[in-house]
């Protein structure tokens, strides 16, 4: 499950403009469960493919401890990227499911 | 002092510098009020912020005044005149205007835009709606218990933060409000006080809880109405682990904690409002609090976001009865989450030009939402260059609120904070721009009237409508 957020460092570099690389960076890098990353072979810098129904969106990813983010939980700073998985139905109540998100993660060979 | 501090002092003393004292930072919803800004008016820019956090300082910081054109159409510079004609006939013949944002302005301009949607018969929403929207529908269902952060820091001794992470998001709420702050029954500060964080995630913010919750992700009703329950004597099966992956004997602690309190405050965020839930994981938590004024003072309050989000909600509740999603299309202000709010009316493909103030769609939307954006015209007044400001077919570079206007704006707790400006910004602000498209497109609206053979009654309705 794939949770975008607020962040520190999202918040500052907004502050720079959010064309500017700096909040690129940051809203494009994912944070990742280290026993998860083992897993499927990924270490701290590697590309990630983010995939569900709705698109995909391509970001590196960087382990956290297991007992800050728990297995199959996913966190990433909000942004353009985010916003290519998130669907648009809002069941009736004008909120997407922006929190909530089912992905596929895969990895991309160098 | 150090020797770098020094020659920073020096450097300061030789520049043409002036202090606002008492300034009031607009970056999120707490906005703080006693910021102590030195301004180098030859560079027009903010040097210091004396009591900012991190967010803040950056807020400062960074909004210069750019070597922009203050008004473009399909990317040409033009003059704000010929960007105010174009922004009214735009909106004047779309049969399903939208406005839309709202939440990184003073409410003077948000009122202008209320004005502007009512005379068009067009639909306004603001980023409450993709925030704290679910809330909002809550509050209608169940209701509020509330206060204001000056009770919470002088009363409160429980504090529970639900679904969000201020240590990110909003750095000063524990020291100023809520978690440090010596109070009046609280004069030892956080000694006097219980921290409880529930969140998925061990964030930041976990270093000032004393008790840390974590739930499985999505399962913050389960969590909420057992809580409810065992608040009201019901038994729980030890099940709930299972089920919710906090132990029975944790919610027991907590349900303890919450009824032998004098003060309780449940502070959430949006952990609740954009997960599977919404409105129901709100009205759970707003239900919970009133259940235990049962038994103490127990308030809940929405962590807000954007510098004025909270002073969008008032200005559209006072002026059209409804505090998101509404639609002017028959005359009358209507209120329909789901269809009239603007991941609705873009992602349906309702909506025939847009109006989009101070907030960025164009990069925090749906992609469909997103996509429909492009293919309409949009009207956009911003800051900065975003990914909207990108589609815009007019677009405005208008002045920062609370560094270059002043103006009001509304704390999360909806109390009302008056902005003192830093410096002057060459660029008009959001106020200025949207009376002005007001009151042309108030005079196309006459024209259109007359020549269509409006009644005389008709005629008088629109010209005294007290907008």
């Amino acid at each position: 499950m794939l949770i975008p957020g607020r962040s520190a460092k999202q918040g500052t570099s907004l502050n720079q403009g959010k064309l500017k690389e700096e909040y690129k960076e940051v809203t494009s890098t994912l944070e990742m469960n280290t026993d998860d990353m083992k897993k499927i072979g990924l270490v701290d810098g590697d590309k990630v493919r983010l995939s569900n129904d709705i698109g995909e969106t391509v970001v590196s990813c960087i382990g956290k401890k297991p007992e800050d983010l728990s297995e199959g939980v996913l966190f990433i700073p909000y942004g353009p990227p985010s916003s290519q998985l998130m669907e648009s139905d809002t069941a009736g109540s004008g909120m997407p499911l922006s929190k909530h998100m089912m992905v596929d993660v895969e990895k991309i060979k160098n | 002092m150090t020797e770098q501090k020094s020659n920073k002092k020096t450097e300061e003393q030789n520049k043409n510098i002036k202090i606002v004292k008492d300034a009031t930072c607009t970056f999120c919803g707490c906005v703080c009020d006693d910021m102590e800004l030195h301004v180098d008016l030859d560079e027009k820019r903010i040097i210091k912020a004396k009591n900012a956090c991190v967010l803040g300082r950056a807020w400062f910081a960074e909004h210069t005044i750019e070597d922009a054109p203050a008004a473009l159409i399909d990317g040409k510079e033009v003059s704000v005149e010929e960007a105010v004609e174009e922004a009214a006939q735009t909106l004047v013949k779309a049969k399903f205007p939208i406005t839309y944002g709202l939440s990184d302005t003073t409410s003077e301009a948000q009122k202008q835009a209320v004005a502007i949607t009512d005379y068009i018969k067009g639909n306004i929403d603001t980023t409450t709606s993709v925030c704290h929207g679910p809330s909002g529908l809550a509050f209608q269902g169940v209701g509020e218990s509330t206060s204001t952060l000056g009770e919470v820091k002088n009363r409160a001794d429980l504090v529970i933060y639900w679904g969000g992470n201020p240590a990110e998001s909003h750095p000063r709420h524990f020291g100023r409000y809520a978690v440090t702050p010596k109070g009046m029954f609280t004069p030892n500060g956080k000694k006097d006080r219980t921290i409880v964080l529930v969140d998925v995630r061990k964030t930041k913010s976990a270093g000032v809880a004393d008790i840390l919750i974590r739930p499985k992700p999505g399962k913050d009703f389960e969590v909420l109405w057992a809580l409810r329950a065992l608040v009201k004597g019901i038994s729980i099966s030890t099940d709930i682990e299972k089920e919710t992956g906090v132990p029975l004997e944790v919610l027991t602690d907590l349900v303890e904690r919450m009824k032998n309190c004098r003060f309780g405050v449940l502070f959430f965020g949006m952990g609740l409002t954009m997960t599977r839930g919404r409105h129901f994981n709100s009205g759970a938590l707003l239900a919970l609090a009133t259940d235990l004024n049962e038994y103490t003072h127990f308030v809940a309050k929405p962590v807000r976001g954007h510098g004025n989000v909270t002073g969008a909600d008032n200005v559209v509740s006072w002026q059209t009865g409804y505090p998101f999603g509404v639609n002017f299309s028959r005359g009358y202000p209507r209120f329909n989450p789901g269809e009239f709010t603007t991941v609705d009316t873009l992602s349906n493909g309702d909506a025939d030009a847009a109006m989009i103030i101070a907030s960025d769609p164009g990069s925090n939307f749906p992609k469909k939402a997103i996509e429909h954006l492009k293919n309409i015209p949009v009207v956009v007044l911003d800051t900065k260059s975003t990914d909207t400001t990108k589609l815009a077919h007019v677009a405005f570079k208008t002045a920062t609120y609370g560094i270059n206007t002043g103006g009001t704006v509304y704390r999360m707790d909806d109390v009302s904070i008056p902005l003192r400006p830093a410096f002057e910004s060459p660029f008009p602000d959001d106020e200025t721009i949207l009376k002005a498209i007001k009151k042309r497109v108030h005079e196309l609206i006459l024209k259109k009237n007359d020549s269509r053979g409006a009644s005389g009654e008709a005629k008088v309705a629109a010209a005294v409508n007290p907008l």
